[in-house]
């Protein structure tokens, strides 16, 4: 304990915490409370019927529905294939396995405007993937599938790096009490590996539909931004923004926060209830 | 947001028992599907920068490179960087000191802000900016030429022809803002599991808390400090969205690399984009590289550390 009472006195053993503490709480406040307060303090000067005419309007009330719904979807897929690449790299042994588990992490390093540009001209029409897919009645690029395709790039390694530390750290005795029991392969994994992983699984799909929710990037590119049809809420406010309108910019993006900031409470308690099964931690 | 996703975590070595796998034909049609869809997803696209920039040859490549607006987007770029990560690495050790060295009572709620910068959108991040310095934001009123309520600062701002927004100042700040939380998040688990008896030996020996911190602290965290900082320059080089906003996109001035890409693009010049863009992509391999070596670097320590344990 850095705190020790010597005849009724409290005195740290180490220094710097009101140092560390105060130039911790300042650039804070300087660099992110103080301007993100700025956007509800703006917010305060709409009144209430500007501000819900701006966040009802039809081509906002689109994107919401495009963002959240690509979004969730994305994250879904990413849940299905995160967790098979997860497992894959836990449980198997194969050729390149270093190189896939260390590429797995490109959506992180990769710029966003780099990955926007390459999925966009990947998927055209004359593209290579998107070539493939035309013969099948599939358009990707500037459709509401591309704004789905580029989120599912961004969000896959959140659920496998969510998933991959729990799963290294899963008893194997219990998998072999469940088969020594009678379980088959099928049931261990679904009665009693699934259920453990659930909570990380939750958590993965949360940060992963948390991050789209505010992709930009990686999204402009291949949606083409068609108002009312490919236009995600990021891009409406960019529009906002283009044309002066700080206002309206502002109405959407308090909205926009204040479901980050909810998700962001949802994921804080995910974290928490994740880190009960891992077992890692606890020893 | 990049919570769990990137932290720290030393890979542990799992005992396979043979009795509880799957029959060959599953594992192996499992590797394939995840091989398949990581090909498709991650591969493809990696190789596709490559040689699409490479497109129009070697000579259009460096071309596209060798010009101003592009030399210009290159160091706007690496000013931004060498600003944000910097000043991010010593909130960052700052906070993971005072978090993980002493109890206080609020410390959950300063974690929580310390990531919030994650989950905001990065055109919102631009945004905010924008709101407070901008002509009409919230310091931008106070230095507004026409009704300054600070006259002399404000003379003296106009006179230097100083601009925060559209201008490089905006786009430090904007870039430190989206890569805040990246070294904090790194060392506060890092320095909370490693606890404060370290520390504690070194001043009852003697040393003072400079001495303290630079020659216990500093090596024991050593590697979690370059993984943040590598993770942080990374995003500070490529951000794209909150760095939009606030540049206000003047080529050859307040254009970085991600937007000069996006102006390339936008000219239908896509070898000229996709050349630029391949330097981002090189950086994002060494970015994987690197964090993939000290990842091992750092598992070896701890296989050390255990073993001397034992």
């Amino acid at each position: 304990m850095a705190k020790q009472r010597i005849s009724g006195k409290k005195i740290r053993v180490l220094p710097g915490f009101k140092l560390t503490l105060g130039f911790t709480l300042f650039y804070l406040g300087l660099i992110v409370l103080i301007p993100l307060g700025a956007v509800f303090w703006k917010a305060t000067s709409l009144t209430w019927a500007d501000f819900w005419h701006t966040v009802t309007m039809p081509t906002a009330m689109a994107s919401y529905r495009l963002t959240f719904g690509a979004s969730f979807f994305a994250a879904l897929v990413n849940v299905v294939f995160g967790l098979v690449v997860a497992w894959v790299l836990v449980r198997y042994e194969f050729f390149g396995k270093r190189i896939v588990d260390a590429l797995v992490d490109l959506p992180f390093a990769l710029p966003t405007a780099v990955a926007g540009i390459t999925l966009a001209t990947l998927y055209s029409q004359n593209g290579w993937i998107g070539k493939l897919l035309l013969p099948l009645g599939l358009k990707v690029a500037n459709t509401q599938l591309g704004v789905f395709i580029a989120l599912t790039f961004i969000g896959l390694p959140f659920i496998v790096r969510t998933v991959q530390p729990i799963l290294e750290d899963l008893d194997p005795e219990l998998e072999e009490a469940a088969s020594s029991l009678g379980a088959n392969r099928w049931q261990v994994f679904s009665r009693v590996i699934l259920p453990m992983l659930t909570p990380a699984l939750l958590t993965g799909f949360a940060l992963a539909f948390a991050r789209a929710l505010g992709e930009y990037g990686s999204v402009i590119f291949i949606a083409g931004n068609i108002p009312m049809k490919t236009q995600i809420t990021p891009v409406i406010i960019m529009g906002e923004l283009d044309m002066f309108d700080y206002g309206k910019a502002t109405a959407i993006a308090v909205v926009m926060l204040v479901f980050s900031f909810a998700l962001l409470l949802t994921i804080n308690v995910l974290q928490w209830w994740t880190n009960r099964y891992n077992t890692h931690n606890l020893a | 947001m990049t919570p769990a996703a990137t932290t720290f975590h030393t890979p542990h070595p799992v005992v396979h028992r043979r009795t509880t796998g799957e029959p060959p034909l599953v594992r192996r049609a499992l590797i394939g599907v995840a091989l398949v869809f990581l090909s498709l997803f991650l591969f493809l696209p990696l190789v596709f920068v490559f040689t699409q920039a490479f497109a129009k040859g070697i000579g259009f490549y460096f071309e596209t490179l060798r010009d101003p607006n592009a030399w210009s987007a290159i160091k706007l770029t690496f000013t931004a960087a060498v600003i944000a990560v910097p000043l991010n690495c010593v909130f960052g050790v700052a906070a993971a000191w005072a978090i993980a060295k002493f109890d206080f009572r609020g410390k959950n709620i300063l974690l929580t802000l310390i990531d919030l910068p994650f989950s905001v959108s990065p055109v919102i991040a631009g945004l905010i900016y924008v709101l407070v310095f901008g002509a009409q934001g919230w310091l931008g009123l106070y230095l507004n030429a026409d009704h300054p309520k600070f006259p002399w600062l404000a003379n003296w701002l106009n006179e230097e022809n100083f601009k925060i927004i559209f201008a490089v100042p905006g786009i430090v700040l904007a870039t430190i803002f989206v890569t805040f939380p990246f070294v904090a998040r790194e060392l506060i688990p890092l320095m909370q599991a490693q606890g404060r008896s370290e520390e504690e030996a070194a001043r009852v020996l003697g040393a003072s808390g400079w001495q303290t911190f630079w020659r216990v602290t500093l090596p024991n965290i050593k590697w979690g400090l370059i993984y943040g900082v590598i993770l942080c320059n990374a995003r500070a080089m490529g951000e794209f969205g909150a760095v939009a906003v606030v540049s206000g996109r003047i080529r050859g001035q307040t254009n970085t690399m991600p937007l000069h890409i996006e102006a390339l693009y936008d000219d239908y010049n896509f070898a000229g984009a996709f050349a630029v863009a391949s330097l981002l992509a090189l950086l994002a391999l060494v970015t994987l590289g690197l964090k993939t070596w000290v990842e091992h670097q750092n598992a070896r320590l701890n296989r050390d550390a255990e073993i001397i344990a034992a």
